[in-house]
């Protein structure tokens, strides 16, 4: 196969890597339909438990003729996973199995995915890729804060980086002090962790009095496996003047490189030469048109450790039809700010954290640190926000507080159409960070 | 007399207040007086310390929310009519008061007046009218 054409520009800043990421429309959709009509018929044969599904639909590999066809496969889910742990949906031969990586969710057994040599280059390659296309290149130091281990982050942003040429700074999460120590004193230039932690790394940094943009010369932020906003984002950029940049995976489907977000910062284009996404409506589990607001769906179309058929991520987001200003072709999915996994029903309104926190966040004084609590009374849902007051927020004046709360309040009720009481509560009172954050704390009776 | 006055934000929990004074005991901060401002969920601790510079300081550290305002201190004679004769001063000269609190200095002798104004300067003026 060949690779497609660069734009014609000598001066072109794109990286050799990102050459995919520009493919004509065509020649992608063949290339899709090709690594599906591959996989289909690899995953039949080798993963039992796809086999039993195909056969009890009736459908056979050959009857994938169209990219259109994949809706005749069976879905699966992350419960598939739990039932068949630990190595159920395993596709390659132990020997071929060179890692491990394993998810625990929040509840229950864990789900564990093999992969080949091969995978692990595919995922590197999805990283690589959203890494030269924020704009980072061998000569920046990349610090991964993202935990090591079992879980994605860490190794996934570490191949990624060492693929790019970077210097990868290994300090995984935990020990915030001497994260922010060795920020400033190796030159870090980009980071990659969770949001939420690196809020806290921000603390650490202001308790060490180091200014990002006097002390440190980082310049990008490489955010992802928490759902945030595009507030939280604006927040980070304005306190400590780097970019934030978004990237998104699951460990179902590689880890972080599946999609990450160009300059336009609108949406993420997703490598879909590897990973093939789906919307579907989550009720009818029909597949929607592009555009339309849904469940979205991966399939992986060149992995073998583990084949994903049409794997349901809980994941709510659209794919956008417009093309994107940057040229590349790639589909562009809308930043998740929601997981349905996440959806809380209070007073029988559906609600997303994630918008409570576009309510809080557009209110200056607010520190980025909220908890959102829910109790019961006799009948009712009770339904608390806490939020920080922050240092240079806070003032002698009884009424300049209630006004905060009062226009937080507003904030948050215009968005969700509901009247939380809100807390103020003391600076650095909350818990921070380690890794994902929890800012749901749900005691209502079930 | 203006002085600086420590002001500190207090969560609607238990031991907030034994907290901020321990903070301050370790520290071998003496508080001249304080006074609670409260709400139904928040509070504002308002206090004059010995050493306000080193006061703000070590209760910033100690992750506080603090901020330093500046308030006028009167002294009056600690008896019946003392105050009334100052409020009346200061009421002529339509100065506003947007909080106060007092502490007494020995035993029936003087008493000292915190005093917060809309304009410190403006009720100084008057005060210093005799």
């Amino acid at each position: 196969m060949s690779y497609p054409k660069l734009p014609h520009d000598v001066n072109s800043p794109v990286h050799p890597v990102s050459a995919m990421d520009y493919m004509p429309v065509e020649q992608l959709r063949a290339l899709q339909l090709h690594r599906l009509q591959w996989t289909t018929k690899y995953a039949y044969e080798r993963v039992p438990l796809f086999r039993k599904r195909c056969d009890e639909k009736g459908v056979r590999p050959e009857h994938i003729k169209t990219l259109a066809d994949i809706k005749l496969l069976p879905f699966s889910k992350k419960t598939d996973l739990r039932d068949e742990y630990p190595m159920g949906l395993r596709g390659a031969d132990m020997d071929e199995i060179v890692r491990f990586h394993c998810s625990s969710g929040t509840t229950g057994k864990p789900i564990c995915i093999p992969n080949t040599l091969d995978d692990i280059h595919v995922w590197q390659n999805g990283a690589m890729r959203c890494l030269a296309m924020y704009g980072i290149r061998a000569s920046d130091v990349l610090q991964v804060s993202y935990g090591y281990g079992l879980f994605t982050g860490g190794l996934g942003l570490h191949y990624g980086g060492e693929g790019m040429g970077c210097a990868v700074l290994p300090t995984s999460g935990g020990n915030t002090e001497r994260q922010v120590m060795l920020m400033r004193d190796l030159g870090v230039t980009a980071i990659a962790c969770t949001p939420s932690y690196f809020l806290r790394i921000i603390d650490e940094a202001k308790r060490q009095g180091v200014d990002f943009r006097r002390d440190t010369k980082l310049k990008h932020g490489i955010f992802g496996a928490e759902p945030w906003t595009k507030e939280m984002r604006d927040a980070i950029e304005r306190e400590t003047g780097i970019i934030a940049h978004d990237i998104y995976g699951l460990t179902e489907i590689a880890g972080p490189g599946v999609a990450g977000d160009c300059d336009e910062h609108n949406g993420l284009h997703i490598w879909e030469d590897h990973f093939y996404p789906e919307i579907i409506d989550p009720d009818t589990l029909e597949p929607l048109p592009d555009g339309e607001v849904g469940e979205l769906v991966f399939t992986t179309i060149s992995r073998c450790g583990t084949p994903m058929m049409r794997y349901r991520t809980r994941d709510l987001t659209r794919l956008r039809t417009e093309k994107c200003p940057c040229g590349r072709t790639m589909r562009v999915m809308e930043r998740i700010s929601a997981r349905s996994d996440d959806m809380l029903i209070i007073h029988g309104v559906n609600v997303f954290p994630g918008q409570i926190e576009a309510g809080l966040l557009r209110i200056p004084e607010v520190a980025p640190h909220y908890q959102i609590v829910l109790s019961s009374s006799d009948t009712l849902d009770i339904f608390e926000i806490k939020v920080e007051v922050s240092q240079e927020a806070f003032s002698d004046n009884i009424a300049h507080l209630e006004n905060l709360k009062r226009r937080v309040l507003e904030a948050v009720k215009s968005i969700i159409g509901l009247t939380p009481k809100i807390i103020l509560v003391g600076p650095g009172t909350l818990p921070r960070s380690e890794g994902k954050i929890r800012r749901v704390i749900d005691n209502r009776r079930k | 007399m203006t002085v600086k006055q420590i002001s500190i934000f207090l969560e609607n929990k238990p031991g907030q207040l034994a907290q901020i004074c321990k903070t301050l005991a370790e520290a071998d901060i003496n508080i001249a007086t304080l006074s609670l401002a409260d709400t139904t969920d928040f509070g504002i601790v308002r206090m004059i310390v010995d050493d306000h510079v080193r006061g703000c300081e070590i209760l910033r550290n100690a992750g506080f929310a603090v901020s330093e305002t500046d308030v006028v201190m009167v002294t009056v004679p600690d008896s019946p009519g003392g105050m009334a004769a100052l409020t009346e001063k200061l009421d002529r000269a339509g100065a506003d008061i947007e909080y106060s609190y007092a502490y007494a200095l020995g035993q029936g002798e003087k008493a000292i007046l915190v005093f917060r104004f809309k304009d410190n300067d403006k009720a100084i003026a008057a005060l210093k009218q005799d």
